[in-house]
């Protein structure tokens, strides 16, 4: 367990670094994709099964597609990227957001949970999306098909 | 079953006399469960290269017979050397490179598209007790691994560095994005019907019910079977390297091997989906007590094939698609039914837990009534988004299609 939640951790970090250092936009892409992926490990080892394959379904599957289609519909999108005088504070930025989060999470005294791993994780989210959660749930529902139709009428030509 | 190791109708006996003895030699349990890993995906690959081998010869042979020609039948008997051959012919060819690709990327491509193709074959249960890892959420787990092949093509047409490759690539990904939203809603229609993502529970539902899914979920079955030509680049969908159109789209410039790897995992995709429309509406290895006298990974290799049949025949018999009818098929056809599919059976499924109504009673209610429903809804949506049949067009049908008029006969 230990092994695998500090291959997992370098796997995914080490990618999120190269997207960053690689100049090739698509090979960005396909770093953050291998990101994802170690993120959704990192699921695995907390024993939270659905979330590990919703995460490669949504993020490695279609978000990942929504970006490379991003990237091939924007001009000049195979010229490489050129440094430019906001790396400077972007680092800076970065390191001050990173370290907040690494303070916060190392000063919180974390509960750990008295109960085992749940057996069947889909039935317990399942179960919480429609009766605690069934509000939230709805509402994201019906903004998503606000926002498909939305997307319709732009594009319709007539 | 019978417990002796070398009885072969069930290969889990040498596995667990395996475990025990380990067990007893004071073997730790994470050994154990490296080693019965290890050699279960030993099986597992040795089933997908022996497929991947053979597979070439059926597809070919069967094609032959559908279009009324011989297909391979001169190396060796039957022509059944005719994979090793082509084998050998591609290993001996010179993998070619070209100047502006990207190296690493272009390399890497044919080699990752293998992942997901093999991973599917994991959550199979191939017995009883025959299954490598019995997830929870089996169903969504393939799904999952199904949508990341775009990547990898993506990958291959992208480092090609070629116009028909990434007009390729950009096809497959719009196709399997759509594709795969009525493949989903389709399996959404089992998972509710059975209860559970767990692929060896959906078959334990089908023997717990005595019945095949299929009886139940006819229409999600066809939309699935047809979601997932799509999804294979197989011919009535494959515009992904439609040759008349883009050569070979995404594989344009692979040669040798790293197309050989290409071929061989439309192979073994298409097994895999056999193998999961096989499990999930055939009832997997359970086939109304027959797996009692014949082995049930037999039995479910027989049904694979059988579905690979379906797909080899389409293949032999159907025209390519043109990409928008290709997309306006999944977007008003497929879609629309699918929804009514996972609506129905919401609705059934409800009307069975909460009146708490005897399943023998029930169930072949629901079945009579899917089966006539998927027939009227079939007709209904082609009636409704289809142009009418003429038999007597005035003017040709291209014409009308792109809306150009027609040119003034010429003055006599």
């Amino acid at each position: 367990m230990v092994i695998a939640f500090w291959t997992l951790a370098a796997l995914t970090l080490g990618a999120a670094a190269m997207i960053i250092v690689v100049r090739n936009l698509l090979h960005a892409v396909l770093f953050l994709i291998l990101s994802f992926i170690g993120v959704a490990g990192l699921y695995i080892t907390l024993s939270a099964d659905f979330v590990a394959v919703a995460q490669i379904l949504i993020y490695a599957g279609a978000i990942a597609v929504l970006m490379i289609f991003a990237v091939m519909l924007t001009p000049r999108s195979s010229r490489n990227n050129a440094g430019n005088f906001l790396q400077l504070p972007a680092l800076v930025l970065s390191g001050l957001i990173a370290a907040g989060a690494a303070i916060v999470a190392y000063e919180t005294e974390w509960r750990e949970a008295d109960r085992g791993s749940f057996d069947t994780t889909a039935a317990q989210i399942g179960d919480a999306l429609l009766s605690p959660f069934v509000l939230p749930f709805e509402i994201a529902s019906v903004l998503l098909v606000a926002a498909m139709i939305g997307a319709i009428v732009l594009v319709r030509e007539d | 079953m019978l417990s002796n190791w070398y009885d072969f109708r069930d290969l889990g006996n040498p596995v667990s006399r395996l475990i025990e003895g380990l067990e007893d030699a004071g073997v730790s349990d994470g050994w154990i469960y490296v080693i019965t890993g290890l050699l279960g995906a030993i099986g597992i690959l040795t089933f997908i290269g022996i497929a991947a081998v053979i597979n070439i010869w059926i597809e070919r042979r069967v094609i032959g017979r559908v279009q009324i020609r011989r297909g391979p039948n001169r190396v060796g008997p039957f022509g059944l050397l005719q994979p090793i051959a082509d084998a050998i012919k591609l290993i001996q060819k010179e993998a070619l490179q070209p100047k502006v690709a990207d190296g690493f990327v272009f390399t890497l491509a044919p080699i990752v598209i293998f992942v997901p193709a093999i991973l599917a074959f994991a959550v199979l249960p191939w017995g009883e007790q025959m299954v490598l890892a019995d997830l929870n959420v089996g169903v969504l787990f393939i799904l999952a691994l199904g949508s990341t092949t775009t990547i990898m093509i993506f990958m291959a047409g992208y480092a090609s560095n070629n116009k028909y490759a990434l007009l390729g690539s950009m096809r497959v990904i719009a196709m399997l994005i759509s594709y795969e939203l009525p493949g989903v809603l389709a399996l959404l229609g089992v998972v509710l019907f059975a209860g559970t993502m767990s692929l060896s529970g959906i078959v334990g539902f089908q023997d717990f019910y005595w019945s095949w899914l299929i009886f139940f979920q006819p229409l999600a079955l066809l939309i699935f079977l047809l979601g997932s030509t799509a999804e294979l680049n197989r011919t009535p969908a494959d515009i992904a390297e439609a040759e008349s159109e883009i050569v070979a789209g995404f594989h344009i410039e692979y040669s040798g091997m790293k197309f050989g790897l290409f071929y061989a995992v439309e192979l073994v995709n298409a097994i895999a989906v056999s193998a999961v429309i096989a499990t999930l509406f055939l009832g997997g290895w359970w086939t109304f007590g027959l797996e009692n006298v014949i082995p049930g990974w037999i039995l479910f290799i027989g049904k694979i094939y059988a579905v690979y049949f379906i797909f080899i025949w389409f293949r032999g018999t159907l025209p390519r698609f043109r990409i928008d009818q290709l997309m306006a098929f999944a977007w008003k056809f497929l879609l629309p039914l699918a929804i009514v599919n996972a609506l129905l059976v919401a609705v059934e499924v409800f009307v069975w837990t909460e009146y708490d109504l005897n399943a023998g009673v029930v169930l072949p209610i629901f079945g009579v009534v899917n089966f006539a429903l998927a027939g009227v809804l079939i007709v209904a949506f082609g009636r409704m988004i289809g142009a009418a049949y003429e038999r007597y067009p005035k003017q040709p049908m291209m014409y009308r299609d792109i809306d150009v008029p027609l040119p003034e006969p010429a003055p006599a």
